[in-house]
């Protein structure tokens, strides 16, 4: 039986936020695009276990949490009842599955087709699409790689256990654990651990380095360190786990320096990987970065093959959806030939976290580390109006500016909504707008956003 | 002390103009590091520095001319070592990046802290909207001062980075380091021409004699003056009007219900005047005693009239700012006013570009001569149906043949191509011309 072969202009692999940005663009500009994607569908990561349902989890712990504490103004909802099947059926219709169902009907009009299988190099003209026993070959003017990230281990501890879970597994809600353990004090185990916190479970987590969020301003860190503080059980930093062992429906850990605890559930959440293996590059001239971590390309995206491009977490840090998203159009309009470049300042970074936690450009400790004249304007949230009829004044709103010429830097917010507020930043410092212009323009009364206008203030008289 | 002079350049040079002096006495730079960029009859360079040490006196500035042979650099005894590395990486030595560069300090390790490191080597302050456009202009932004708040690079900037000289801006950012400036602007040398006188043309047969009218004396002064003093180039171009065409005749019946005849030459106005907003040095004038280009910042364009007189441009005003309709109507109303002999002064004067349309008297292309003290020229020849390729078809379009004559010591071949290909772009999507003003 000879080979299936589909000649293409475009290959996209990999259905991710990255992959499908890329190829909608490209029908766009009017290249006969294909997507190839191992569960034949777009979304990614992002979409099935990662963005999209941890968001939505968060969003009923936050509701959770919010009828818990609106016994402080007088009003009682009774102790929550939380039935799993209904809220798993929820996250998975509702939110996923639409989304799901949206990005395919947008791919069918743009004529774009997702094949399935699994996408490896034969040469840097050539992929082989292994599904099942059935073998395609699609032949490509120009690739794009977009084959994203996956949750990494913890080397010769993880051993196989349904009771160990990593990032996607534990979106799966299998249950409400009693004593949870999450590894790892990065925004996957703040986030996750928040989720199965307010909905019911102990959680411990322990954190390898000195700090919760590491190389994230400290700042900003703080007012979440303290609310995690009273929302989890405990909190282990510089503690290592040294061994995971299944005893019968439990599992022991041992923490470094506190001995055996058990858990009736582990959340292994260490930082996600590149998935740059298993994709047969070696057949083409695509090159890794030194480590061998990443693909390396250039602003336009193109790598050292010139037929193949690579966006997304599998080129590098900050392993972001938006970052892939914005990498994918400028990958399709480069090979279109258009004079498109990554060329982006401000890529926000956002921690779902009670109180969120949102920062983009430069931050202080690096200003600092790099000698860079900056000055720092302050705002803390306890002088908002806003901040006060919500109940919450634990936030903090920063920006850093070029000392000379005022031009804003970077910016960080802590606080409920951070994730939000953080646009006007990033439009601020991707546009190299002067702490001035922000402190200058009228925000409405009584939000959030004022902060970021009082903190430019503050800079200006500072 | 170690003195630096200016090497043998080759190709039979004897001097060079110094364009920028790159570093400052006191830096301290390695050996290979830019050091000046001088500017010869035939190309601008970078010269790098042949030693490594402190620089101890700099004997030349910008604007200077010297021989092959004068001092420009002296270096104090330093250690023989070269020290720590430059902060700037080497342009290619023909760079034709005409933008003076900041003449950044040589940092040490030791120093690094506390120089006022800025943005020098961090992102460029600008709008995503102004970096795709230093893309497709293909400027380099680190090269480009920027002229607005905080040294922001502005659209303006880019375009004129894009086709010409730097110029310089109007206000330069405190924070900004001084660049090196561009020197003392000089008179251009003039060429002397004096016709030979005519042999008797009786000796062969028989002649007329009839004198020159006004006009026509005006017009061979002017075109005497512009083809000898200024170096022509022109580029040639076609533009698919089919969809303009189409969009001329379907709505030629609403322009007449407003008195207005429909006709290419608007349009053509309309797409050049919006292509010189983005190319400032097409609607310049050179002024040579000064050593300086006069960048207009008005668009009042010319359009050449045949009369039974003699050829005649009347200009229309700030066409970048009316609607087509109106300048058609405008248009109209001037070319009466002319071929009956009524035009104002006014009318005649105050031009920054022309159009030459001889399409209604038919031929394929026509090499006008720049209406000095203008920089260029828009010839436009009959359109034609012909047998075009779309995408493997062959299909009829309809094609308009553009020639660009230009004063070649203002603007060069790429930037005019640059300039063609905006008003070709600008003609093929002729919608935009409606509601672009």
């Amino acid at each position: 039986m000879g080979d299936l072969v589909d000649e293409v202009e475009v290959a996209v692999l990999g259905g991710g936020p990255g992959g499908y940005s890329a190829a909608f663009r490209c029908a766009e500009l009017g290249l006969e695009t294909v997507v190839i994607d191992a569960a034949q569908r777009l979304g990614g990561a992002c979409l099935f276990e990662g963005c999209i349902p941890s968001k939505a989890l968060l969003h009923v712990a936050s509701v959770l949490n919010e009828a818990g504490r609106a016994k402080e103004f007088g009003v009682d909802f009774g102790e929550p009842r939380i039935s799993l099947d209904p809220l798993r059926k929820w996250k998975q219709e509702r939110v996923v599955g639409k989304l799901a169902r949206g990005l395919a009907s947008v791919a069918k009009a743009r004529g774009v087709e997702v094949i399935g299988g699994r996408g490896v190099f034969e040469d840097s003209s050539t992929l082989r699409v292994e599904a099942g026993e059935t073998l395609r070959k699609v032949r490509f003017k120009h690739a794009i790689v977009a084959t994203g990230s996956r949750p990494g281990g913890l080397p010769g501890l993880t051993q196989p256990s349904e009771r160990i879970m990593d990032s996607t597994a534990a979106l799966d809600l299998p249950d409400i654990p009693e004593r949870l353990l999450v590894i790892g004090g990065g925004y996957i185990g703040l986030e996750l651990g928040t989720v199965y916190a307010t909905l019911g479970s102990r959680v411990t987590l322990v954190e390898m380095t000195n700090g919760l969020l590491p190389g994230v301003d400290r700042d900003l860190v703080q007012p979440l360190h303290r609310r995690v503080n009273t929302l989890f059980t405990a909190i282990h930093l510089e503690t290592r786990v040294t061994a995971l062992r299944e005893v019968g429906s439990e599992i022991e850990a041992d923490l470094e320096g506190r001995g055996g605890e058990r858990f009736d559930r582990v959340l292994v959440a260490v930082g996600r990987r590149a998935q740059s293996d298993g994709l047969g590059l070696e057949a083409t001239r695509v090159r890794l970065t030194e480590h061998g971590r990443f693909v390396r390309v250039d602003e336009r995206c193109r790598t050292e093959d010139p037929r193949i491009y690579a966006v997304g977490d599998i080129t590098g840090e900050p392993m972001l959806a938006h970052r892939a998203m914005r990498q994918g159009k400028v990958a399709a309009e480069a090979l279109a030939g258009r004079p498109a470049a990554f060329d982006n300042v401000a890529i926000p970074a956002v921690v779902f976290t009670d109180p969120e936690i949102a920062w983009c450009g430069l931050g202080e400790a690096q200003a600092r580390d790099q000698g860079l004249p900056v000055k720092v304007g302050k705002f803390q949230w306890a002088a908002s109006g806003r901040a006060a009829t919500l109940g919450r004044s634990d936030g903090l709103t920063k920006v850093m500016a070029d000392a000379s010429s005022g031009r804003v830097l970077g910016v960080g917010i802590v606080g409920p909504g951070a994730g939000e507020l953080i646009a006007e930043a990033a439009l601020a410092v991707e546009t190299a707008a002067l702490a001035e212009d922000v402190a200058l323009t009228i925000h409405a009364h009584p939000t959030l956003s004022e902060s970021l206008m009082e903190a430019a203030e503050h800079l200006l008289g500072a | 002390m170690r003195i630096f002079s200016l090497p043998d350049l080759g190709e039979g040079l004897t001097e060079a103009e110094i364009v920028a002096v790159l570093v400052r006495e006191g830096d301290v730079i390695r050996e290979d590091a830019p050091l000046l960029e001088v500017e010869t009859d035939k190309a601008q360079v970078e010269i790098p520095s042949p030693m490594g040490g402190r620089v101890e006196k700099i004997h030349v500035a910008p604007g200077q001319t010297v021989k092959v042979g004068a001092p420009l650099v002296t270096f104090a005894d330093a250690a023989a070592e070269p020290v720590a590395a430059a902060a700037r990486g080497s342009a290619p030595p023909t760079s034709a990046a005409k933008a003076p560069k900041s003449a950044a300090p040589a940092r040490t390790p030791v120093a690094a802290p506390s120089a006022p490191a800025a943005l020098a080597d961090g992102p460029v302050a600008a709008t995503p909207a102004t970096r795709r456009l230093a893309r497709e202009l293909g400027v380099d932004l680190k090269v480009v001062r920027g002229s607005g708040p905080g040294g922001r690079v502005l659209d303006e900037d880019v375009r004129a980075a894009a086709s010409g000289p730097p110029i310089a801006p109007a206000t330069v950012p405190a924070s900004a380091e001084p660049a090196a400036p561009a020197g003392p602007a000089k008179p251009l040398g003039t060429v002397g021409l004096e016709a030979p006188s005519l042999p008797r043309f009786e000796q062969w047969g028989p002649v007329e004699r009839a004198p020159l009218s006004h006009l026509r004396r005006t017009i061979a002064l002017r075109m005497t003056l512009s083809a000898t003093l200024v170096p022509h180039v022109t580029h040639f171009d076609r533009a698919d009007i089919t969809d303009l065409d189409a969009l001329i005749a379907r709505n030629l019946e609403a322009a007449r219900a407003q008195g207005v005849t429909l006709t290419l030459t608007p349009f053509l106005l309309k797409a050049a005047a919006l292509a010189l907003l983005r190319h400032p040095t097409f609607n310049a004038s050179l002024d040579p005693a000064a050593g300086e280009m006069v960048l207009k910042r008005y668009y009042n364009l010319g359009v050449a009239v045949a009369t039974a007189r003699g050829l005649i441009v009347p200009v229309l005003r700030e066409i970048d700012r009316k609607p087509v309709l109106e300048i058609a109507r405008e248009l109209a109303a001037l070319a009466q006013r002319v071929r009956e002999g009524k035009a104002t002064l006014d009318d005649l004067r105050g031009g920054t570009f022309t159009i030459t349309n001889i399409g209604a008297l038919g031929g394929t292309a026509a090499l006008p001569i720049i209406n000095y003290p203008e920089v260029a020229i828009l010839g436009v020849a009959r359109a034609r149906q012909e047998a075009v390729v779309r995408q493997g078809q062959i299909v009829p379009r309809l094609m308009l043949p553009l020639t660009l004559t230009f004063d070649h010591r203002i603007a060069d071949g790429a930037d005019g191509a640059r300039f063609a290909t905006e008003i070709v772009q600008r003609l093929e999507a002729p919608e935009r011309l409606l509601w672009e003003w």
